[in-house]
C-alpha cells in the first residue's frame, strides 16, 4: 500500500493481555461444559476415594488399588493412576482443545481481534486461561481424592511400590509430587489440544486431537516397544511417576517424561502459535488449515519423537524393553523383604532387618525356549530368605505379571503360611496377608545386573 | 462538528487468490456523515467494512481512516468501532457481560462502568441486559452488537447490515441511535441491501459491483439514475384506464406482471417518464376513472440499484 500522506501511521493499542486472559477466563467458566467439569473434578475424586475405600473388594488392578482400605492416601494415586489414563486427556481435549475453535463456531473472531487488536495477546490470553483453568481441574482431582482417601481411611503410611512403608509425611509429599509430575504431559496434552484447534477450525477433529493422540499412545504402551521409544512418548510421564515410590526412586524414567513430555508441550503450543498467526481472518470460508496440518503439524511432532528416540538410544544404557530377569529378580526381593517385616509386624513375631533376610529371587519366563526378558505374565519366580538364628532357607513362590511399562503384579503361589493366601491370622483375628498379591515397578533404564 | 473527512480512500485493491474483492475503490466519508455501501452479493462490501475496521489490509492504493493513513492489519486508530458479519457475541455470557468484557478489554477503567447501562439503554436492551444472549433473536443480537460499538464512543462506526432482523420498531430504533451519532459528528458507513434504510438514513452512498464503485454521491442523484420507472396504477375501471394509458403519449402499458396480476388483475403496469404520469392522472379523471394508487412498482433507488448492477435481469435480489 502506498502512503502519500504526512502523518505517520498509527500504532495499534492492544489491549492488555491480563484483560484478555480475564476475558477468555470468563469465556470458559461460564460454559455449562467447564462448570460441570469443575464440579466433577473436585467432588467425585472424594466421593468414589471414600466409596471404595470402604469396600471390601478393591481395584487391585490399577497400581496401589489394593492398599485403598490401608491408607488415605492410596486413593488418591488410584485416581491419578486413572487420570493419567483417560481424564487428563480428556480434560485438556474439552479446554484446550475447543478454546480456539469456539471462536469459530460462534463467528467472533473479527470482534475479538477489533477489540483486542493483537492476535498475538489473544493467543497468549486463551493459553494462559486454558491452562489455568487445566490447573484448577487437575487440583480438584488432586484436593478432591487426598481429602476423601484421608476421610474415609485416615492418614496413615503409605506401602510404596518396593515394598517400603513411607511415613505420612513422606506420604504426603510424594503424593503431591506425583500429581505435580503428571502436570508435564498435561501440558504437552494441552498443546495438542490448542494445535488441534487452532489448526482444524471448527471441525471436531480439533476436540479429540487430545483424546486420540492418548488413545494412540495408551495402545503403543501395550506393546513390546524398546525402552527408547517408550521414553521417548509425551505420555510417559504419566507412567513414569511410579517410580516416587521406590527407594531410590526411580528418577531416570520420570525425568526423561518430564523433559519430553514439556518438549511437546513446547513444540505443539509454537506450532499451534505460528498458524494462528498466519491465518487469514478475513477468509469466511476457513475451515482449518485442511492437508496442510500434516505439513504444519503431524510431521514437526513426529520429527520430535524420532529425535527423542535417537539421542535416548544413544544417551542411555538399557536396550530392548529393559525389562530384564537380573532387575526383574532384584525389584522382587526387595520388594519381598520390605513386606515381609510388615507381615512380621502383623504376626508380632520378633523385627527381622532386610539384610538379615538376605531376599534373594529366581525367577523364569515361559519354559526354557523363552528368553528370560520382556513383559508377559508367564514370570515364575522363587523368593528364597533366611531368618536370623535358622539353618533352613525359606522359599515362597511367585508368579508376575509384567507389563511393558516396567509395572508387574506379584501373585503368591504358596507356601500358604506365607504367601498363599490373601489373610493371615494375627493374635488379633484375622489381617491382610501383605505378602500374597502385591505391586511393584521395574527400572527400565536401570543397567542390568549381574544374573 | 468536525469536517474533516473520517475515511479517505483511493484506488483500493484486495484480492483473495483468484478473487478480486476490490478493484480500485474509493471512498469518502466525511464526518458527521451516514454513508451507505451497496451493491449485490460479493460486491465486495464486507471486505471494504474489514478494511475499515482494521481486519485485513488492502494489496493497493491508499486508506486514510480518521485522518491517520492505515498499513497495517490491526492498526487503525482508536475511535472505529463496529462489525462485519454480524456481531460477535458469546451466547454462554449475559448481555451485560458482553459489554462489560468489551469495555474491560478496551481498557476502560470502573469509572467508565456506566457506559455500559448507557449502551444498552440507548438501543432498548436494559430490561434484558442480565439475560444471556442465547435466548435473544437476531434483532436483539444486532442491537447489543450496536451498543458494543457505542460503548467505544466512536468516531468511525462501521456496520454491516444493522437492520438485518429487525422488526419496524427495532428498525426505528436503531435508526434513532444512527441519527443521533451523526448529528454528533460520528461518521457511520454501514451496507445494506435494504434501499428503504438507505434512503431514510444516508446522505450519500456508494454502490458497488463485482468490487468496483458504480455510484458514489447524494442518494437523491442514486434516484436520478433511476431512469424510467415501472408505476402499478389501480383505478376504478381497469378496461378504460387501459385504453387511456394505451392513448397517453410517453407511457406504455406493459404486459401484466405476474405477482401484481395475481394479486389484483385490476392492477396496470405501465412505464414513463414523470411528465407522461401527470398526463395520464388529467386524462383519468377526465374520463371519470377514478384514480385509486399509483405508485413505483420499485423505488427509485431500487431501480437504480438493479439498473446500475445489472441485477435487475434476474429476480435474484430480494432485499425483503
Amino acid at each position: 500500500m502506498t502512503t502519500t500522506v504526512a502523518p505517520p501511521e498509527v500504532t495499534a493499542r492492544p489491549a492488555p493481555v491480563l484483560h484478555g486472559y480475564r476475558f477468555e477466563l470468563v469465556k470458559l467458566l461460564s460454559q455449562w461444559r467447564i462448570r460441570l467439569l469443575l464440579l466433577a473434578c473436585w467432588i467425585a475424586p472424594a466421593g468414589f476415594v471414600a466409596a471404595v475405600s470402604l469396600q471390601s473388594t478393591l481395584p487391585a488392578d490399577t497400581v496401589f488399588g489394593r492398599w485403598m482400605n490401608e491408607t488415605g492416601w492410596a486413593g488418591s494415586l488410584v485416581v491419578l493412576d486413572f487420570s493419567c489414563s483417560w481424564a487428563l486427556p480428556l480434560l485438556t481435549a474439552l479446554v484446550a482443545g475447543d478454546i480456539f475453535a469456539a471462536e469459530d463456531r460462534l463467528g467472533t473472531w473479527r470482534h475479538l481481534l477489533v477489540a483486542v487488536r493483537s492476535p498475538r495477546r489473544i493467543f497468549v490470553a486463551k493459553g494462559l486461561a486454558s491452562l489455568t483453568v487445566l490447573l484448577i481441574l487437575v487440583a480438584g482431582l488432586c484436593a478432591s481424592s487426598v481429602a476423601g482417601g484421608l476421610a474415609a481411611v485416615g492418614n496413615r503410611p503409605l506401602i510404596g511400590l518396593d515394598g517400603h512403608l513411607l511415613s505420612t509425611g513422606d506420604a504426603a509429599g510424594t503424593v503431591l509430587l506425583a500429581w505435580a509430575c503428571a502436570l508435564a504431559p498435561t501440558l504437552a496434552f494441552a498443546g495438542v489440544g490448542l494445535l488441534g484447534s487452532v489448526a482444524l477450525g471448527r471441525s471436531p477433529m480439533g476436540l479429540l486431537m487430545p483424546a486420540l493422540l492418548a488413545f494412540v499412545l495408551q495402545l503403543a504402551q501395550l506393546l513390546p516397544l524398546p525402552v527408547a521409544v517408550q521414553l521417548a512418548l509425551p505420555s510417559h510421564a504419566f507412567l513414569a511417576w511410579r517410580g516416587l515410590f521406590t527407594t531410590p526412586a526411580q528418577a531416570g524414567p520420570l525425568l526423561i517424561g518430564l523433559v519430553v513430555s514439556l518438549a511437546w508441550a513446547v513444540l505443539a503450543t509454537a506450532l499451534a502459535y505460528r498458524l494462528f498467526l498466519r491465518r487469514d481472518f478475513t477468509d469466511l470460508t476457513y475451515d482449518g488449515a485442511g492437508r496442510r496440518v500434516l505439513v504444519t503439524a503431524a510431521l514437526p511432532l513426529a520429527g520430535l519423537v524420532a529425535l527423542a528416540v535417537v539421542v535416548l538410544a544413544a544417551a542411555t544404557p538399557a536396550q530392548g524393553s529393559g525389562i530384564v530377569r537380573g532387575k526383574l529378580q532384584d525389584s522382587l526381593a526387595t520388594a519381598y523383604a520390605h513386606l515381609y517385616r510388615l507381615q512380621t509386624q502383623e504376626l508380632h513375631r520378633p523385627a527381622v532387618t532386610e539384610a538379615q533376610l538376605g531376599a534373594t529371587a529366581s525367577c523364569d519366563k515361559g519354559d526354557s525356549r523363552v528368553a528370560d526378558e520382556g513383559p508377559g505374565n508367564d514370570w515364575r519366580c522363587v523368593v528364597s530368605w533366611r531368618l536370623p538364628g535358622a539353618t533352613a532357607v525359606g522359599s515362597a513362590i511367585y508368579q508376575l505379571d509384567v507389563t511393558a511399562d516396567g509395572r508387574y503384579v506379584a501373585d503368591g503361589d504358596g507356601p500358604k503360611e506365607v504367601n498363599g493366601y490373601f489373610q493371615v491370622r494375627t493374635p488379633t483375628g484375622d489381617a491382610p496377608n501383605p505378602l500374597w498379591q502385591f505391586d511393584g515397578n521395574v527400572d527400565l533404564l536401570a543397567s542390568t545386573p549381574k544374573d | 462538528m468536525q469536517t474533516s473527512p473520517a475515511v479517505r480512500g483511493r484506488a483500493i485493491r484486495k484480492s483473495f487468490g483468484d478473487v478480486v474483492a476490490l478493484d480500485g475503490v474509493d471512498l469518502d466519508v466525511a464526518s458527521g456523515q451516514v454513508h451507505g455501501l451497496v451493491g449485490p452479493n460479493g460486491a465486495g462490501k464486507t471486505t471494504l467494512l474489514g478494511l475499515l475496521l482494521g481486519l485485513a489490509v488492502a494489496d493497493g492504493g491508499s486508506l486514510e481512516i480518521l485522518g491517520t493513513p492505515v498499513g497495517r492489519t490491526l492498526a487503525v486508530p482508536d475511535g472505529v468501532a463496529g462489525f462485519v458479519d454480524g456481531p460477535g457475541l458469546y451466547p454462554s455470557l449475559t448481555a451485560r457481560q458482553n459489554l462489560s468484557a468489551l469495555a474491560a478489554l478496551r481498557g476502560y477503567d470502573a469509572a467508565r462502568a456506566g457506559a455500559v447501562d448507557d449502551a444498552l439503554e440507548q438501543v432498548g436492551l436494559t430490561d434484558v441486559a442480565d439475560d444471556r444472549i442465547r435466548g435473544f433473536s437476531l434483532g436483539m443480537r444486532q442491537r447489543l452488537g450496536l451498543a458494543a460499538a457505542l460503548l467505544t464512543t466512536p468516531r468511525l462506526l462501521v456496520l454491516d447490515e444493522p437492520a438485518n432482523g429487525l422488526d419496524p420498531a427495532g428498525t426505528r430504533h436503531v435508526h434513532r441511535v444512527i441519527t443521533e451519532l451523526a448529528d454528533n459528528g460520528t461518521a457511520v458507513v454501514l451496507s445494506s441491501h435494504r434501499m428503504d434504510e438507505l434512503a431514510a438514513l444516508c446522505t450519500e452512498v456508494t454502490l458497488l459491483s463485482t468490487g468496483r464503485v458504480v455510484f458514489s454521491g447524494p442518494v437523491s442523484k442514486l434516484a436520478a439514475e433511476s431512469g424510467e420507472l415501472d408505476y402499478r396504477l389501480l383505478t376504478s375501471d381497469p378496461a378504460a384506464a387501459r385504453q387511456v394509458a394505451q392513448e397517453t403519449p410517453g407511457l406504455r402499458v406493459l404486459p401484466g406482471r405476474d405477482r401484481l396480476e395475481r394479486l389484483d388483475p385490476g392492477v396496470l403496469v405501465v412505464r414513463g417518464p414523470v411528465p407522461a404520469l401527470d398526463e395520464l392522472v388529467v386524462r383519468l379523471v377526465r374520463a371519470e376513472v377514478a384514480v385509486r394508487e399509483l405508485a413505483p412498482v420499485v423505488t427509485p433507488l431500487e431501480a437504480a440499484f438493479l439498473a446500475l448492477t445489472g441485477a435487475g435481469q434476474t429476480d435474484e435480489e430480494d432485499p425483503r
